[in-house]
């Protein structure tokens, strides 16, 4: 171990460091009543980080044999990430306070769920990936399951664990295989053992390792668990589940799939392929029948990767640079779409029935066109950005030969549009006045109002993200 | 100034249309009327101190687009600047004469409805879309025109919008002329098929060699230069309302009549007249279908004439009549003598501009009565009006001193027209001679009928109605003025550059004449050498051969007609003013002396008469031929298309098959964590048999 190493991995140890002090003096000092100071401190952390992160120079550099690669993939995958959890964070303030849930332990798991994503992102090795992944699944469970009183939550939080210790012994046996195979747990290893034709046994290991992380990014058919974690976790924990964490997980299939798999391109593209129209269409179809925006979100989501998996299937650098921005478009819609749904009460409750949104319209205007905007570009329709995210998918699917798979995921694209439109529909033409009430944090109502604006104004040049975006692909991909 | 000549009705149209909110009615009517007459002031200092020599103004780049680059820019030559007084003339009085025609409208409440900036910006756009067409230096500039002419068109036929009447014949003729525009557009493409250009210089540069080449369409291939020439013409058809395309003309008329008086007789529909001079430098080497063009342009002149013989509406009288005159222009253009076509209607502008501006006013003055069998008597009710419509039926009907080139507008130009199908020498231009003879006579017979039926007699019909008839106000009375003077002296002061010697005629036109560009081109020297051969010794033309495109029209070396028609026979010269001196005494005869014959005449002959009367059923004709057929397919689309097969096949999707697998996935989510682990074991299990199957070595 060198300094040079400790130096790369700088931005997770400040974090490490932080989490691990704020346990300190969380535990031996005010408990509970740090909770929001320690939320404001950790969101600011996460916007210096990705500020810090961000603003480096270019460049790759690895440390510890190579098992962690700081390059310009790992840092639009971070920044991405620690933006997004520092905005979920920041919203589900006000929601945790009025459940009586602020407790300083949420932040600091949340923090070193980071970590263990910003290790995911950056991992060259599958050593590296597996401790990464491990230390945001632990995170993850334990806040799954934070509210200890709900049933719900602690089944969700359970159910998420025992699932999870299922996809991670699918994920080592796979990576035993692997190893076995390629004599090397490095990447660059890897790739250097597996080319042209793969040994069946090979191929195997990385059917189970891409299965693995399948279940992270919950793509059909391992999707099972999500629906049920969204629905029982509290709000602003599923708004968190619903953003960082898939970045990280879909970034981390494309750096195995590319960093050690890309000589057999061929092969895990019909995997890739697969999962994305069976997420696409299950996602389209199974929303369509969910009452409860929590769980339709979840749906959501699992239509969302669905259509991110497509531009990583298309095995190009064009597939790479659809995917991320695809990815930075649908974190955005998200953060704005759960800003939303945090604001939803009745009488001080949270309420989570679409039913209860009925001529919303009526009394807050404003919020109802701005999730509008956002359900519309959700749904895919031109002029807004996601219509963009969906097309630049769809064209590297095109230009990559998968024809047959840019057709499917149009369809799934018009079947899902129905239930984004509906609440639309819900919201401006529905039979009673809503009893939702229309006051609301403005902290929510700016995030829900700014993250709308994107769609529409983010048009121009989409907010600029496509640059870095390319220069993180063209890394990734040899 | 070319440029604010087109674009000040714009403008107009603008300020009035969105703008009187802000300024009131009568002063957006006001800003309309006062830019169209700067633009028709303009116009006419630009065609007075035209010297003839082609220029262009450009305006902006337009389109970029590969091999397709056009820029909107104004040329102006001797057809432009014709057509610019033309227009603008009309227009103008038009305008100034709906301030009287449109002041009170039954059709809209006067209280709530401001239908009069409406209708003045409509007139004003038309007059911009009429400009752009004329002014083109490009076939899409001049498409885009056309098109805006027929989009205006198709909004004031409809101003009644109340009425199904109306709403049926803008519908009509939006429809027919879309069969004639799809001709045009077909036109476009081909030149720019094989031209890959679309503006006039290229295209007329390349003339001669179109001439030579072949282009397969359809089933067969085409001389390119015919086939080029017949779909333009198509285009022409339709916007002219030639014979097949005419059903809409008559229809029109259920829009206001200073609508019918500027869109529908002076100008719109002398587009197609216009296009046909326009392209003469293809047409003269379409032989075929200049043939076409007189046949067609012939027939025309003689069904709408007789057609017109027994009409009662007053308006479907001179509109059948609009459709008639149009037809000796396309003759002249058939037998190549363009500056004739272009004199016609010229002088055509003028007097059945005014005819129809008298018929509004004798409209407004019975209240809306349309009828003719219900006039009489109108003379010394209203006088000014009478007198207008006197001269302009003299006008029409071609009264003058035979063999002087004194008379009125319509004599000279129309008697040039007639010695100049005869002179056209072929079978399409002999039957095209006598066809217009006899058209002439029955012009005279219903125009004095129309004259008769409504100012003479005694008042028929509502008394009620005869007794509250009153001249119109100034405002209509003026602009029937004005357009008298060019009725009775358009004829004669520009006679000689229209049809007088070829050096004038080529002066006034702008085709350099001289034997410097004689060697240029070769094909057509070639061609009239051959000719030479074979007309033996009469000179044909100057010997100047032009290049196409140079000047405003061309003419071929091998085409003599303009020069033949200063000799023809005496007989020749005479017929038409015979044929209107009999057709006025039969009118004189049946309507003022023995009131009684007409119907006798009907009686007599009652399945001509009803054959006339109903338009040689075309109307009749093409709903069961076309209209039925349509519909019927239509409804078949329709119902089992869209509804039964599209419709059905997506509700079945989204109401059957979708919310189906809603439910299995619904079942699926059991909330199990044996269900879920099951599901992510199958998974794995299908991916790596699948591995095992298809991959690996």
């Amino acid at each position: 171990m060198q300094t040079g190493d400790l130096s790369i991995i700088l931005p997770e140890i400040v974090l490490s460091v932080f989490a691990m002090a704020g346990l300190i003096a969380g535990a031996y000092g005010g408990r509970d009543r740090l909770g929001p100071a320690m939320i404001w401190t950790t969101s600011a952390l996460f916007a210096a980080l990705a500020a810090w992160i961000g603003l480096q120079g270019a460049g790759t550099a690895t440390a510890f044999g190579e098992m962690f690669t700081d390059d310009a993939f790992a840092r639009f995958a971070k920044v991405t990430i620690l933006l997004s959890a520092a905005a979920v964070l920041l919203m589900g303030k006000g929601y945790m306070a009025r459940c009586d849930l602020i407790r300083f332990e949420y932040p600091l798991l949340i923090a070193l769920a980071a970590v263990g994503m910003m290790v995911m992102v950056s991992a060259s090795d599958l050593m590296a990936l597996y401790m990464g992944l491990e230390l945001q699944s632990l995170s993850l469970y334990v806040i799954a399951a934070l509210r200890r009183d709900s049933v719900r939550s602690t089944e969700a939080g359970l159910k998420y664990f025992v699932l999870g210790a299922l996809s991670s012994g699918l994920l080592l046996f796979g990576a035993s295989l692997v190893y076995g195979f390629a004599g090397t747990t490095g990447f660059a290893g890897i790739f250097e053992a597996v080319q042209g034709r793969a040994p069946v046994g090979l191929l195997i290991g990385l059917s189970l390792v891409i299965a693995g992380l399948a279940f992270k990014i919950s793509a059909a058919p391992f999707h099972m668990w999500t629906p049920d974690v969204y629905e029982g976790a509290p709000t602003s924990v599923t708004a968190f589940f619903a953003t960082a964490p898939k970045i990280a997980a879909m970034a981390l299939l494309a750096r195995v799939v590319y960093g050690a798999f890309g000589g057999i391109v061929g092969d895990w593209q019909q995997i890739l392929a697969a999962l994305s129209v069976a997420s696409m269409f299950l996602g389209a179809v199974a929303a369509i029948g969910q009452r409860n925006i929590k769980r339709l979100m979840a749906y959501s989501s699992i239509a969302h990767m669905g259509f991110a998996l497509m531009g990583l299937a298309a095995g190009t650098v064009a597939g790479v640079e659809a995917m991320l921005i695809y990815l930075v478009i649908y974190v955005t819609m998200n953060v704005g779409a759960f800003a939303f749904i945090l604001s939803m009460e009745r009488d001080g409750a949270p309420v989570v029935e679409i039913s209860a949104l009925s001529l919303y319209s009526r009394r807050s205007p404003t919020r109802a066109l701005a999730m509008l905007v956002l359900l519309f570009s959700l749904a895919g329709v031109p002029p807004l950005v996601g219509f963009f995210a969906k097309y630049s998918v769809l064209l590297a699917a095109v230009e990559a030969g998968l024809v047959w798979l840019a057709v499917l995921g149009v369809i799934a694209s018009v079947i899902g549009a129905f239930y984004y439109i509906r609440i639309v529909y819900i919201m401006y033409f529905g039979d009673e006045e809503s009893e939702l009430d229309a006051g609301g944090s403005t902290v929510l109502a700016s995030f829900l109002v700014v993250s709308a604006a994107l769609m529409l104004f983010g048009l121009w040049n989409l907010a600029g993200i496509e640059g870095p975006a390319a220069a993180a692909a063209s890394t990734l991909v040899r | 100034m070319e440029s604010i000549i087109l674009f000040a009705p714009l403008i107009g149209a603008l300020l009035c249309g969105f703008g009187w909110r802000i300024m009131g009615e009568t002063a957006a009517q006001s800003v309309s009327t006062a830019l169209l007459f700067v633009a028709c002031v303009l116009s006419w200092i630009v065609f007075l101190g035209f010297d003839g020599e082609t220029r262009f103004t450009h305006i902006l780049p337009w389109i970029e687009s590969g091999s397709l680059a056009t820029d909107w820019s104004i040329r102006l030559d001797r057809l432009t600047a014709i057509m610019l007084v033309v227009i603008t003339t009309v227009s103008a009085l038009v305008h100034l004469y709906s301030f009287g025609y449109m002041a009170h409208d039954e059709n809209f409440d006067e209280a709530t409805e401001s239908y009069r900036p409406r209708f003045f910006a409509y007139l004003s756009f038309f007059t911009f879309a009429m400009l752009t067409l004329v002014t083109a230096d490009n076939l899409v500039q001049m498409f885009f025109g056309w098109e805006g002419v027929g989009l205006a068109s198709y909004l004031l036929i409809g101003f009644y919008f109340r009425k199904p009447s109306a709403n049926a014949a803008a519908i009509k003729a939006f429809i027919v002329n879309r069969v004639g525009d799809f001709g045009f557009a077909l036109g476009i493409f081909a030149l720019f098929f094989m031209v890959d250009s679309i503006s006039f210089t290229d295209i007329f540069a390349a003339a001669p060699d179109l001439a030579e080449r072949e282009v397969a369409f359809l089933w067969t291939t085409w001389p390119a230069i015919e086939l080029v020439c017949l779909l333009l013409f198509v285009g022409a058809m339709g916007k002219s309302a030639q014979f097949i395309l005419h059903t809409w003309l008559p229809d029109a008329m259920e829009g206001p009549t200073p609508v019918s008086a500027l869109i529908h007789a002076a100008t719109m529909v002398t587009a197609g007249v216009f296009l046909v001079c326009r392209m003469s430098p293809l047409m003269e080497f379409a032989d075929w279908t200049q043939s076409f063009i007189v046949y067609i342009g012939a027939i025309t002149a003689f069904f709408a004439a007789t057609v017109g013989l027994v009409q009662n509406d007053i308006k479907r009288v001179i509109a059948y009549s609009t459709c008639s005159q149009l037809g000796y222009m396309f003759v002249a253009a058939g037998v190549g003598v363009y500056s004739v076509a272009m004199f016609h209607l010229f002088t055509h502008a003028f007097f059945k501009g005014m005819l129809f501006l008298g018929a509004g006013s004798v409209i407004t003055g019975m209240h809306h009565e349309q009828d003719m069998r219900n006039y009489g008597g109108l003379r010394t009710r209203m006088p000014y009006t009478f007198w207008s419509m006197m001269i302009g039926t003299l006008a029409i009907t071609g009264v003058g001193i035979p063999l002087t080139g004194i008379g009125f507008a319509g004599f000279l130009s129309k008697d040039a027209v007639i010695e100049s199908t005869f002179a056209g020498g072929t079978d399409a231009a002999t039957f095209a001679f006598w066809a217009l003879v006899v058209a002439a006579a029955f012009t005279s017979f219903y125009s004095w009928r129309l004259l008769f039926m409504t100012f003479f007699g005694e008042p028929r019909g509502d008394r009620h109605a005869h007794e509250h008839v009153h001249e119109s106000p100034a405002s209509m009375v003026v602009p029937l003025a004005a357009l008298a003077v060019g009725a009775v002296f358009a004829g004669m002061v520009w006679y000689k550059p229209f049809f007088g010697s070829e050096q004038k005629v080529q002066e006034w036109f702008g085709i350099a004449s001289g034997e410097k560009h004689a060697q240029v081109l070769l094909i057509g020297a070639a061609r009239a050498a051959e000719e030479q051969n074979d007309a033996s010794g009469e000179d044909s033309g100057s010997g100047a051969a032009a290049l196409p495109g140079q000047g405003a029209i061309y003419m071929a070396p091998d085409n003599s007609v303009l020069h033949d028609a200063h000799y023809v026979p005496a007989w020749v010269k005479l017929s038409p003013f015979f044929a209107m001196l009999i057709g006025f005494a039969l009118a004189f005869l049946f309507y003022v002396r023995r009131t009684d014959l007409p119907a006798k005449l009907a009686a007599n002959q009652a399945p001509l008469y009803q054959f006339l009367l109903n338009k040689w059923y075309f109307d009749e004709l093409y709903e069961h031929a076309l209209v039925r057929p349509a519909k019927a397919i239509g409804r078949f689309l329709w119902q089992r298309g869209d509804l039964g097969a599209i419709d059905g096949f997506l509700n079945g999707v989204a109401m059957g098959v979708v919310p189906f697998f809603t439910r299995l996935a619904g079942r699926a989510q059991s909330g199990y964590i044996f269900t879920y682990a099951f599901w992510m074991v199958l998974g794995i299990l299908v991916f790596i048999t699948w591995m095992t199957i298809a991959g690996g070595q």
